[in-house]
């Protein structure tokens, strides 16, 4: 992992700084990205923008895997586990039922006067 | 995997997510934004099990499947009407999830690249504990939300005195305890902060009523955001930092629509208390309930509804309980059948979830088109025939703007009131959430419908046909 191994190094040479500056930078134009994406959702669809916000958050599996993937099982491997299966659980849920929310608001040919 | 190829891959996937979010925007371009969104995660999950430090995938794959049926089997199982409960739910997993990975990480710190166990760099243990702290406040609260939601627990506010200064004196001993974790690396120290965030998770959540779980919902829903990000900053994932920002942000957006939606500030919700027995404004109600109301029957306000011209629908927490939402549109069907023009009105916090009508009426197959927001649609009542208010009661009101003693004054309000007829199915007279009384009932232009929302409904539905 790029960042990772330079963080590490970086880390060790000087204990604060850089590393952290860069990631917060990112973390903060991430928070404005969201900010403006968000409200740009129609209210209509406001339920559907909690479940999959939940489905994607549970993209915290990443570091589930790195505990459930070195070769020793430990303490950590099964920690590492048990964050993979409830992750997964978000992740399949949260999705599937975002699209079955979705599919409910798609467009009623026979019932909006419009001809699609 | 080489590491410039793994950092363009997350790169990916983040963008993939904020794609997904953004496919919001309208209906039609949404499911588009879901297949990104699902081809974020699937990005994300192969370039980290690529990952050299990777080499056992027994129990990975066991815990994805695992994992993979039941998330699959509740999300098709789930009825639309719980969907609530169901987010509550799958927000209490992503808490619980943090708090493992935090918990691998403290005791496993060599394979995240952030020291040795014992001997773990400041930065990452601080980034470390506000992951596990924000997981385990959102893992209880969210348990308590659902219990709320699916009525285990009941709606009402638990207060008890002296709460806000538990809730104090708990959110300084963790804030100790990180203190104390940062400069010993005591493993004792970061179980005594699991355990008082989990706690204060619990104690955050209780006192809060059920009307105000939109709110609350939003509000976990930004924490897990946050607590993935705290993970991300310790993992040094970029994928992950963007992710739960865009997640917390989002959760903090809608608890912000939600306030506004009942004039509340988000202090106000989380002090708690509010809905329970409120004293000025009941004890006021209590002489109202003498006053003379007119009631109907459902072939009343068929008649009423059929001769109308315009017909604005008003639906609140009520159907959504009855399940009223099918019939409602049969009968607008019926209505539209006879040539009455037919809308829906949609208050910001109708429901128990943002955008909670909306789902439910799509379910039922109402046309979004004919689904209006409170500023879209309010001048029009004044044109309306009828405005039908099925299972909704604060939110139309009038209270809200001209009584200033009122708990529910300021809230923006459905002007159900400048409508012809204004037809109320409530299954009493009791007051609503806020506890306070509403005048409207008692209007001459006013008719009550006694009953469950679907069962009147229903009996308009044969009186239409």
């Amino acid at each position: 992992m790029t960042i990772d191994n330079q963080t590490t190094n970086l880390v060790d040479q000087t204990s604060t700084g850089d590393p952290f500056i860069f990631m917060f930078t990112i973390f903060v134009l991430a928070v404005f990205i969201g900010f403006y994406v968000v409200w740009s959702v129609t209210p209509a669809l406001h339920s559907p923008l909690m479940s999959v916000t939940n489905a994607v958050s549970s993209v915290i599996i990443v570091g589930a895997l790195i505990a459930a993937g070195p070769a020793d099982l430990n303490f950590s491997k099964i920690m590492g586990f048990i964050a993979v299966v409830l992750a997964s659980i978000n992740i399949f849920g949260g999705f599937i039922v975002t699209n079955r929310m979705l599919a409910m608001f798609k467009k009623k040919p026979k019932k909006s006067g419009t001809n699609k | 995997m080489s590491e410039t190829v793994t950092g363009f891959a997350y790169l990916a996937a983040a963008i993939c997510f904020i794609m997904a979010l953004r496919g919001l925007s309208s209906p039609d371009s949404a499911r588009t934004g879901i297949v990104l969104g699902v081809l974020g995660m699937v990005i994300a999950i192969l370039t980290t099990v690529f990952e050299p430090t990777i080499v056992s995938f027994d129990l990975i794959v066991i815990g994805v499947i695992v994992g993979g049926a039941i998330g699959t089997i509740v999300a098709l199982k789930i009825k639309m009407t719980a969907l609530p409960e169901l987010v509550a739910a799958f927000h209490s997993l992503v808490g619980l999830a943090a708090v493992f990975v935090a918990i691998a990480a403290f005791f496993f710190p060599e394979a995240y690249g952030i020291g040795v166990l014992g001997n773990i760099e400041g930065a990452s243990l601080i980034e470390m504990s506000l992951g596990a702290a924000i997981g385990a406040i959102t893992f209880s609260g969210s348990l308590i939300a659902f219990g709320k939601l699916q009525g285990t627990l009941g709606g009402s506010p638990l207060v008890f005195s002296g709460q806000h200064a538990l809730n104090a004196v708990l959110s300084i001993i963790l804030v100790a305890s990180i203190i104390w974790l940062v400069q010993t690396n005591y493993e004792l120290a970061f179980w005594i902060i699991i355990g008082i965030s989990i706690v204060l998770g619990f104690l955050i959540i209780l006192p809060i009523g059920g009307a105000d779980m939109p709110v609350v919902v939003s509000m976990l829903n930004s924490y897990s955001g946050w607590a993935a990000c705290g993970i991300g900053f310790t993992l040094s994932n970029t994928a992950l930092i963007v992710t739960g920002a865009l997640v917390g942000s989002s959760g903090a957006i809608l608890s912000y629509i939600m306030c506004k939606g009942m004039n509340r500030s988000i202090f106000n919700v989380l002090l708690g208390g509010f809905g329970g027995e409120v004293d000025g404004p009941t004890a006021v109600a209590g002489g109202g309930i003498d006053k003379a109301i007119k009631s109907g029957s459902g072939e009343d306000a068929a008649f009423i509804m059929k001769n109308a011209s315009k017909v604005i629908i008003v639906p609140g927490y009520g159907m959504a309980v009855a399940q009223a939402q099918h019939a409602l549109r049969e009968m607008c069907d019926l209505l539209k059948g006879a040539g009455v023009e037919v809308a829906y009105a949609i208050h910001p916090v109708a429901g128990r979830m943002p955008g909670h009508m909306n789902v439910l009426l799509a379910e039922a197959n109402v046309p979004y088109e004919e689904v209006f927001e409170l500023e879209e649609i309010n001048t029009e009542f004044s044109t309306a025939d009828v405005a039908f208010v099925i299972g909704a009661n604060d939110v139309t009101n009038p209270a809200a703007k001209t009584d200033p003693s009122s708990a529910i004054y300021g809230m923006p309000i459905l002007e159900v009131e400048n409508a012809g007829t204004v037809l109320f199915i409530k299954r009493s007279m009791a007051s609503g959430y806020a506890g306070v009384d509403n005048k409207l009932f008692f209007r001459d232009n006013t008719m009550m419908l006694f009953a469950d929302a679907k069962a009147m409904t229903e009996s308009i539905v044969q009186a239409l046909d």
